[in-house]
């Protein structure tokens, strides 16, 4: 990913720990339930799921809107407790140890206050080990990170704006170099892509590729396009209608890096033509 | 062109004002007021121009008295705030005991407060003080209260703990808030001294206005409430001047909180 010399020692120390473990799981949900309310007024939201993610892997979730991809997502970051269940991430119960977690929204959620730059410093000021440097380094190495990491995704020279200065598209953008800062075992994006014109949302799917390609940390993306999940995902899983259950689980083979022209070929267009249809037989207005 | 824009409406709102008083003392001289009524603008001037010597002291007592108040007010209501804008328990017991005890008349706490602590400064301090703290209270409140879920989520995300959720992202959220609540809490502040001075000191401007109104000195009358509009309107413009370095990220859409 980001290779800033000083950091190198430490950077190599969490790739080996990383290397130890490779055969864990990074998320792992046991029959993990989430329902909303309580009594009569109760809605679940997440019929038990079970799901394992591999180190390494590119996840896609797709599924018809309300079924729940948000919901693991946020069992996943801890932001959301499973009614009953269990999620475990980096090989615990989740929250029983920080895990570096790199989130998206889909809405940039910038803090207005801050500068783009600050804004994306974020994580190191709060996440160890970054944050007992953060106020040294605030203006030195944490910064030229920051920089680097806004260059690579075309916000070169923006660092100094404040958020509402910028269009949708770029803030996106900057959103994608907050939850990686920190060099993130595990990244979690909730369609991060999903306000944006085409055009820019498949320009940042190829950023988002390469900056995978670098350093393979663990992602799992929510999405309702299909074209994106089978150009991004190393694994696509489909969920039906609410209550969310996983109906299907396939790996995407496609050579990488892939290119938008592939997504016109014959074999990217009957993936993503099988997706639809799985979604759109588990409709309840279908039958 | 934007400088000269600018400038006219500067120019343009100068002139407004002026001609207030331009209109008031026309007035005056058309309809023939007594001074005994209503003294010219001119008068008054003449008035806090001759008698500024004697006066200062006593500006500099309500001045001090006030900052006193609103200083501890201030600090008061920033902490409660914060403790009732970030629990659900203390925003539903406190609130309706703040609402009650704001709605008392300080005028008939001021007698009270001479009980406890005699009369004389410290009485005018503790007005002001009550006064001002309930609009920081609950601006703070509500500042903190209305956070957007989604902002705290971006470093919930990342493992912060409340604490750090609270100075990262709740407190910076609250600043136009409190800023706002402290430009309604310094003019409060003045009422609460003046009016602790009438009734129970033997200083301050509050206190010279009550003399001369006994002795029916009226432009003197006038004087100490032009002192007491002028110092408003210099705290009110310092805190504004603040607010804008501070919170400038909440006022981009108009200037108006330059003015």
């Amino acid at each position: 990913m980001i290779t800033v010399p000083i950091e190198a020692g430490q950077l190599s120390g969490s790739l080996d720990q990383q290397k130890n473990v490779s055969n864990f799981e990074a998320i792992k949900l046991e029959k993990a339930e989430v329902i909303y309310g309580r009594g009569k007024k109760s809605t679940q939201a997440l019929a038990p799921t079970n799901l394992k993610v591999e180190k390494g892997e590119f996840v896609a979730l797709v599924g018809p809107s309300g079924c729940g991809k948000s919901t693991i997502l946020k069992l996943a970051s801890n932001l959301l407790a499973p009614s009953s269940g269990h999620v475990h991430v980096g090989g615990r119960e989740v929250g029983a140890k920080r895990v570096g977690v790199g989130m998206a929204f889909q809405n940039p959620t910038m803090l207005p206050w801050l500068s783009v730059r600050d804004n994306v410093m974020l994580p190191l000021k709060i996440v160890p080990p970054f944050r007992a440097r953060y106020r040294q380094e605030r203006k030195g190495e944490f910064r030229d990170r920051a920089e680097a990491l806004l260059e690579k995704v075309g916000l070169k020279g923006f660092g100094d704006k404040k958020p509402w200065q910028l269009s949708g598209g770029m803030l996106q953008r900057a959103s994608l170099c907050r939850a990686l800062i920190h060099d993130p075992e595990l990244l979690l994006l909730d369609e991060p892509f999903g306000a944006l014109d085409q055009f820019t949302r498949e320009e940042l799917w190829g950023i988002l590729q390469n900056l995978w390609l670098e350093s393979q940390p663990t992602v799992l993306l929510v999405t309702h396009d299909l074209r994106e999940a089978a150009f991004l995902g190393t694994r696509i899983c489909v969920m039906s209608p609410r209550p969310g259950q996983i109906i299907d689980d396939q790996r995407v083979t496609l050579p990488r890096p892939r290119t938008i022209p592939m997504t016109y070929e014959q074999e990217f267009v009957k993936l993503t033509q099988q997706l639809r249809e799985l979604i759109t037989h588990t409709r309840p207005d279908a039958a | 062109m934007e400088f000269i824009d600018k400038m006219r409406q500067k120019v343009a709102a100068a002139a407004l004002i002026l001609g207030f008083f331009v209109a008031w003392e026309i007035i005056c001289i058309i309809f023939g007021v007594p001074e005994i009524v209503l003294p010219r603008p001119t008068l008054v001037m003449d008035t806090l121009i001759a008698r500024f010597p004697q006066l200062l002291p006593h500006v500099i007592q309500t001045l001090s008295t006030t900052l006193a108040g609103f200083a501890m007010g201030v600090t008061v209501g920033m902490l409660l705030g914060a403790i009732v804008g970030s629990s659900k328990v203390a925003y539903d017991t406190a609130y309706p005991l703040l609402v009650g005890f704001s709605s008392i008349p300080k005028v008939a706490v001021v007698p009270i407060f001479v009980l406890w602590f005699g009369s004389g400064t410290v009485p005018a301090v503790l007005t002001s003080f009550v006064i001002c703290i309930f609009p920081v209270v609950v601006n703070v409140a509500t500042g903190l209260a209305t956070t957007e879920p989604e902002l705290e989520d971006v470093l919930k995300s990342l493992g912060a703990k409340k604490r750090e959720i609270l100075w990262n992202v709740g407190i910076p959220r609250a600043m136009p808030y409190f800023f706002a609540s402290l430009k309604v809490a310094i003019t409060l502040a003045f009422v609460g001294t003046v009016l602790a001075e009438t009734i129970a000191s033997n200083r301050g401007i509050g206190n010279v206005m009550m003399i001369a109104t006994s002795s029916f000195d009226v432009p003197l009358v006038f004087s100490g409430l032009f002192l007491l509009a002028m110092l408003g309107v210099s705290l009110y413009l310092i805190f504004s001047l603040i607010e804008r370095r501070v919170t400038g990220w909440a006022m981009r859409k108009s200037d108006l909180s330059a003015a």
